[in-house]
């Protein structure tokens, strides 16, 4: 876990202040016009007390990685930080930061990478009521090559 | 032999499966009543690499993994 690359996982909710602090100061010398962070906190709806994540890092660092190689081709960096198991209400279970030379490599790029996160980063979300997990089935997004199961299955029919 | 592993919400233990394409081994997969309705919305990755080929061929000790819809955030 934590501060081996820039995507680090957590158990339980993120300490954002920390590591938006500590990824400025990374950062503070390496010539950067812009640094936008994005933070998710988790809502209080529907009767939920938490939210909950499993991952799948190896595929997670793979998604991450062609993300960072994308930022470098444009001069820019990417940052992630996200949870492991519950994350209650009203706290953070995921920050993004981009830091770039100019500003419009860096709105663009965190739109592209925030919105591909939620399509493709091989992460699972289950609400948490009356302490149990409920897979969140209708916000849950197929990845990119979903369906090679049944495209197998229709050819040799 | 493969090992094929069912991630996040699949409720459902690693199990091992002949079969020497992803094809076949989708067949399987579709017998087994607690992962059929899941199939259609999975991606699938071997040894840890994505994989867009149904027809993909698999080889013994491969390790297949089911990922279905995902939501990080």
């Amino acid at each position: 876990m934590g501060e081996m690359s820039d995507m680090e996982l957590y158990e339980g909710p993120l300490n954002v202040k920390e590591i938006f602090g500590r990824w400025l100061d990374e950062e503070a010398e390496s010539n950067y016009g812009a640094y936008i962070p994005f933070v998710g906190t988790i809502r209080a709806e529907d009767g939920i007390e938490a939210l909950s994540f499993d991952i799948y890092e190896p595929i997670l660092r793979q998604w991450f990685e062609a993300w960072q190689a994308r930022a470098v081709e444009r001069g820019a960096k990417v940052k992630m930080a996200h949870s492991i198991g519950d994350v209650p209400v009203h706290t953070s279970s995921y920050i993004s930061a981009v830091f770039s030379p100019r500003r419009r490599v860096a709105l663009e790029l965190i739109d592209e990478f925030v919105e591909d996160f939620k399509a493709n980063a091989p992460i699972w979300k289950y609400d948490v009521i009356d302490g149990k997990r409920i897979y969140a089935a209708d916000r849950s997004t197929p990845m990119e090559g979903a369906g090679v199961l049944t495209g197998g299955l229709k050819r040799e029919k | 032999m493969v090992k094929v592993e069912f991630l996040g919400p699949i409720a459902r233990e690693p199990m091992e499966v002949e079969a020497e394409s992803l094809a076949e081994l989708s067949k399987r997969l579709y017998d087994e009543e607690t992962i059929r309705p899941w199939l259609q919305k999975c991606a699938v990755a071997i040894n840890d690499v994505m994989v867009k080929d149904p027809n993909h061929p698999l080889k013994e000790g491969d390790r297949v993994s089911i990922l279905p819809p995902v939501c990080g955030g």
